[in-house]
């Protein structure tokens, strides 16, 4: 039972992550048509957010070290504790929660620069084309941030007070040696806190009505006197905010470097496929789904009867699905299924 | 097929096959011509060329041919390490195992098309991928790569002498290092430009190219495409495999990386960039991806500051400051860069970039008569070398 539990909450916030990503990869695919290999880039972006973020907060007066006293030795005091003390301290140790303020704008701005700029001149073009062409641009955006940033990952720090773990085992009345982090179950509950904000939005909005209408007739939706090309892109914003702000949280969770958003990619398309091209609740239950079936798969008892079972199964199950329920867990008939 | 064209391949195939083996020559100018780099350029054509067979002329995109690219080298290092040096039988065994490998993974995946096609291959390759750097290290000794050690077998091979380092590939007593190493992966690009061209013109390459541009239809006429797609699966990797014993040869070394993903990636955009569908495109965009990778990344900020050093001096700054990002580790920025430029201004490649400028010239010499351009003619036929 400890087992499972425990396998369960390690599968949830990787889940969280592939949840957030093809969700917003199936927002663009199902407004726009358009399948996005640069998806995993934003994911990247928002990360960085938060880096920058914690850089601009930490930057740093460097003033004499007077404790040592055999040679001049310096240290760095971040600006913000010399003048607010305390508070100044705190601000540094939240660095990653309020990174999320920064990211939102910042993420819708990137979202729609890049679908005005780029991908309106592709929704035409054949899917190939256009795996093609954000393929290109998600290799020149790493490139970028590699220049500014390093090659190696940067470490992250959750803020103080929730660094530690949490005792799921005592909340649930099993042993009390079991913990799990603090911030892992904090992410999971964010992207579920993101996931239904998106699908309020959609569903009890106007604004998400229409957009609903035109992602199942654009044309009779277009008919009707609504600009819906743009209501779309800034849908593809909003995809871009969730992989941002999915990104920026992340970063306690595994230090950001320039290609992290693209291993997660590989996934999440596979995620989006046993999910359904274009369903949105298959997205984010495939997304969990998968990553629990991850975590599950790697379990020292299972790994001893299939070895090497952790490493593929995610592909593995896609195959599957692929095969038996071509428009995947949760695909509407007729939608992509050859 | 009448003579005309059977004239025109030959002629075609002649002076391809010139200009493979006079690579030492006339890359010596560019200083491309050591023979690491030209070995680099055979072994990628073949790549390409392969793969374009599948995604040219089917318009099947698969993510997952690097796949078979390390098949065929960890096949190869085994032949080495177990039989005998000569690469004969390791280029066999290799093509053939990647050849039932594509087989496998073809008769799955070619059940679906489109974009599901692509996942699917994309996750067989990284299946293969992590199954390699994980529990299948006995046969592909994980991260630190399969080599050559002093104590395989080799039972075919006469007992070395003791004290000799490790043995090197060798074609019939000719070490496969350097520029004799270059000529032997000549022959075989030849021999599979060859093979190419031949599908390319026979009716089963027309069959495919109809699938490409009208699957259904060519249902309804009472063909059944799946065959034809798979046989069409099968030779690309084939020829995938065969560019994986190549690398073995020239550098007995077969590592899990080789079957990543965005190894996959850089053949699908060597194929782009030279010119999808066309004969010779795939082999211009491996040689230039190749060679830039090389040149590219050698540069850093003292080289490009001779280059400049023409200029005045704030001149000279200020280009070095500009493309300082652009070579050097930066050399992947570049080709980002340039695929994108490719895929949203000339999707036909380099190919067709030299077609409009040989129409926009033709064109400037008839101008009187220009309205019998740009009809019949300016449609490319996927065939068109």
């Amino acid at each position: 039972m400890e087992a499972i539990l425990i396998q369960i909450l390690n599968g949830l916030d990787k889940g969280a992550a592939y949840a957030l990503i093809a969700l917003g990869l199936t927002l663009a695919f199902g407004t726009l048509g358009i399948v996005n290999f640069a998806h995993g880039v934003l994911f990247m972006l928002g990360a960085f957010c938060a880096v920058s973020v914690n850089k601009i907060l930490t930057i740093s007066h460097k003033i004499k070290d007077e404790s040592v006293t055999l040679f001049d030795a310096y240290k760095e005091i971040p600006y913000l504790e010399i003048w607010w003390g305390d508070t100044g301290t705190m601000i540094i140790d939240y660095s990653v929660p309020i990174s999320i303020i920064f990211t939102i704008p910042t993420m819708i701005l990137i979202g729609i620069a890049m679908e005005r700029g780029l991908i309106r001149f592709f929704y035409k073009r054949t899917h190939a084309e256009q795996i093609l062409v954000t393929f290109g641009l998600a290799i020149v955006v790493q490139e970028v941030i590699k220049h500014f940033f390093g090659a190696n990952p940067i470490p992250m720090s959750a803020p103080e007070i929730v660094s530690g773990s949490a005792p799921v085992g005592a909340l649930f009345g099993l042993s009390d040696s079991m913990v799990y982090p603090w911030w892992r179950l904090i992410y999971s509950l964010f992207s579920v806190i993101v996931i239904g904000g998106v699908f309020a939005f959609l569903q009890y909005t106007t604004y998400g009505m229409v957009v609903r209408a035109g992602m199942a007739d654009r044309d009779t939706v277009g008919l009707l006197g609504i600009n819906i090309q743009r209501r779309f892109t800034i849908v593809f914003a909003l995809a871009a905010v969730v992989a941002g702000l999915a990104g920026a949280m992340y970063t306690p969770i595994v230090g950001p470097d320039y290609h992290m958003g693209m291993e997660l990619l590989v996934l999440s398309f596979v995620v989006v496929v046993v999910g359904g091209m274009g369903s949105l609740p298959g997205a984010v239950a495939a997304g969990f789904l998968l990553g629990i079936l991850e975590s599950f798969a790697s379990m020292n008892e299972v790994k001893q009867i299939i070895p090497g079972i952790d490493q593929i199964i995610i592909y593995l199950v896609a195959v599957v699905i692929l095969l038996v329920r071509p428009r995947g867990l949760m695909g509407r008939k007729g939608v992509m299924e050859d | 097929m009448n003579n005309k064209t059977t004239q025109k391949d030959l002629f075609l195939m002649l002076a391809f096959a010139a200009v493979i083996f006079a690579m030492p020559i006339w890359l010596e100018p560019i200083g491309a011509s050591y023979p690491d780099l030209m070995q680099k350029f055979a072994i990628f054509g073949i790549f390409a060329i392969g793969f374009n067979i599948l995604f040219g002329l089917t318009g099947y995109l698969s993510f997952g041919h690097a796949a078979f690219l390390g098949i065929g080298s960890y096949t190869a290092v085994w032949s080495f390490k177990l039989l005998t040096m000569n690469v004969i039988p390791g280029l066999i065994f290799g093509t053939l195992l990647a050849g039932v490998f594509a087989l496998a993974i073809g008769f799955i995946c070619l059940r679906r098309s489109g974009i599901y096609f692509s996942i699917l291959t994309l996750a067989f390759a990284q299946m293969s991928y992590n199954l390699a750097y994980s529990v299948l290290t006995p046969i592909t000794n994980g991260e630190t790569a399969l080599q050559l050690t002093l104590q395989d077998p080799r039972i075919l091979d006469d007992a070395p002498l003791s004290g000799a380092g490790l043995p090197s590939t060798e074609l019939f007593g000719v070490s496969m290092s350097g520029l004799p190493g270059f000529y032997f992966c000549a022959v075989v690009l030849i021999i599979a430009f060859y093979v190419s061209l031949k599908i390319f013109r026979s009716p089963f390459g027309l069959k495919l190219a109809a699938i490409k541009s009208n699957q259904n239809r060519m249902g309804y006429t009472g063909f059944n495409t799946r065959p034809y797609l798979l046989a069409a699966f099968v030779i690309s990797g084939m020829y995938a495999g065969l560019a994986g014993t190549l690398m073995a040869v020239t550098d007995p070394l077969a590592g899990a990386e080789r079957m990543q993903w965005t190894a996959s990636g850089e053949v699908v955009l060597m194929t782009i960039l030279g010119g999808l569908g066309t004969l010779i495109g795939p082999m211009i965009g491996a040689g230039l991806i190749k060679y830039f990778e090389n040149i590219f990344s050698a540069f850093n900020e003292n080289v490009l500051h001779e280059i400049f050093s023409f200029l005045p001096e704030i001149l000279e700054n200020l280009m070095v400051f500009i493309i300082n990002p652009f070579v050097g580790k930066g050399w992947h920025l570049t080709l980002g860069a340039l695929f994108m430029v490719i895929v949203i201004f000339l999707p036909g490649g380099i190919m067709e970039g030299l077609s409009r400028i040989a129409k926009w010239v033709r064109k400037d010499r008839s101008k009187p008569t220009g309205d019998d351009m740009g009809t019949a003619k300016s449609k490319p036929s996927p065939g068109e070398g």
